[in-house]
């Protein structure tokens, strides 16, 4: 194994040389790029690197230019995940018969995709990597829609969203059904390592993803990712919208080990209510209607209640 | 069309990101590197551009928060200090100001027309608050 990157704090951070180029074309104010920094700057090591399709793909791979400084694959809309367990499967073989040029150098293999790739068309493909524990990294840039093709919603949309095709208006107030709870289906895997993380506390997500690439066997990572475009909010405010998240306990951090044992890796000095949350994006805009309002309430009854299960489960370490 | 081994690739499946191998890309910075046109960092989103940010290097405390936020790689950083803002590749999306933790802050957007001189010299003063 080398040796795991020393980041102490944000300077040193700052020294890394980025593999991840600048104009790309993603959205002014997009987290999916700040997750993708956030990540590759966390290791020295080489990168096999795929992106389901999604934002990030078509955003970074636009021909004849790419923005990847690392083997980076192109690949459909499912197959992500599996495009980089194979490199890792033929890794693994040329290693086992000697035949790789450089054996000195541990390559990380890390896969990322979209919410809509993940939770819904490469379900069956992600929970196969995980299920046979490929040494490899599953990210999800998880922005609660299908914002590449304009918005529709996907099976991480939250209740009460207004999507495309779940518009809000007068008889609908948006996405009725709820979020996947992906993490604990990931965790139901018994694989040795899944987190969920945020842009905005870099240093919780950087010591995730070290972690991560430390583990032998399968990761999964749940990342939020602020859309301004889908969820509607001035671009200048994507890390403002990451602070609400986790610190009205929407999005949780946490982390999963072995499926079994929970840690909770953040807990917020002030807990702000939901509402706050709600009020911060124009895809929530008419909960605050008068008819809608008990859909507010539910929110906060709902995150609650994950939050006070979640802290059971640390506690018990079952 | 010639017949390609599984370990082959066509002409134009493959993009190349630099001339040349690079041995450790994650040790050399992007000075440094000799990008090939393929790779974005020779394109420019420029002229997405409505609003730019300002760097004032009087007020910056090298905190690094702008850094590690910018969507677009566009805060150019060498050991451990701020230099400035890579303005072919910024898209003018404001985070940067908004993280920014000092006061006044070390980084403000103005238009694009802006001069950059005649705004850092009529920087405003520091905001005491509504108190």
């Amino acid at each position: 194994m080398s040796e795991i990157k020393k980041i102490k704090n944000l300077k040193e951070f700052s020294t890394s040389a980025d593999r991840f180029e600048g104009a790309n074309l993603l959205c002014p104010g997009c987290a999916h790029s700040i997750i993708v920094r956030e990540v590759l700057n966390a290791t020295n090591d080489d990168l096999i690197l795929a992106a389901s399709t999604g934002c990030l793909e078509v955003c970074t791979a636009v021909y004849p230019y790419t923005s990847w400084d690392a083997s980076w694959i192109h690949i459909g809309f499912e197959n992500g995940s599996t495009a980089v367990a194979g490199a890792e499967a033929m890794y693994k073989a040329l290693k086992t018969k000697g035949r790789l040029k450089q054996p000195e150098r541990t390559p990380k293999f890390v896969a990322f995709g979209g919410d809509g790739a993940s939770y819904d068309i490469g379900f069956q493909w992600i929970s196969g990597c995980m299920e046979r524990n490929h040494d490899m990294m599953y990210i999800v840039l998880d922005n609660e829609v299908y914002a590449n093709t304009g918005g529709q919603r996907s099976s991480s949309t939250p209740i009460g969203s207004s999507a495309t095709t779940t518009p809000a208006g007068s008889i609908s107030y948006g996405e009725t059904k709820n979020k996947k709870d992906m993490m604990g289906i990931m965790a139901a895997h018994h694989i040795p390592y899944a987190a969920q993380v945020s842009p905005n506390k870099w240093k919780d997500m950087v010591k995730k993803i070290q972690k991560g690439f430390a583990t032998e066997g399968a990761v999964f990572i749940n990342a939020v990712s602020p859309c301004t475009t889908e969820w509607k909010f001035d671009p200048k405010n994507t890390m403002h919208l990451a602070d609400l998240a986790t610190d009205s306990l929407v999005f949780p951090l946490y982390e999963v080990i072995d499926g079994r044992e929970y840690n909770i890796t953040y807990r917020p000095k002030n807990i702000i209510p939901v509402e706050e949350y709600l009020a911060a994006q124009g895809r929530f805009k008419h909960l605050f209607k008068d008819e809608y309002k008990y859909l507010i309430k539910e929110w906060q009854e709902r995150v609650d209640a994950n939050w006070a299960y979640l802290q059971r489960r640390e506690e018990a370490k079952v | 069309m010639a017949n390609t081994g599984w370990d082959e690739f066509e002409i134009g499946a493959m993009l190349r990101t630099f001339d040349g191998g690079i041995d450790d890309i994650a040790g050399t910075k992007q000075e440094d590197r000799s990008y090939t046109q393929n790779s974005s960092y020779t394109a420019s989103v420029a002229d997405w551009r409505l609003v730019k940010p300002v760097y004032n290097k009087d007020y910056c405390i090298d905190c690094q928060f702008c850094w590690v936020y910018c969507p677009d790689v566009s805060i150019i950083s060498r050991d451990k200090k701020m230099i400035g803002v890579d303005m072919d590749h910024c898209k003018g999306c404001g985070i940067c100001v908004e993280v920014c933790p000092t006061n006044p802050k070390s980084l403000l957007m103005f238009s694009e027309q802006a001069d950059e001189e005649t705004e850092i010299a009529s920087w405003p003063s520091k905001d005491k608050g509504e108190e």
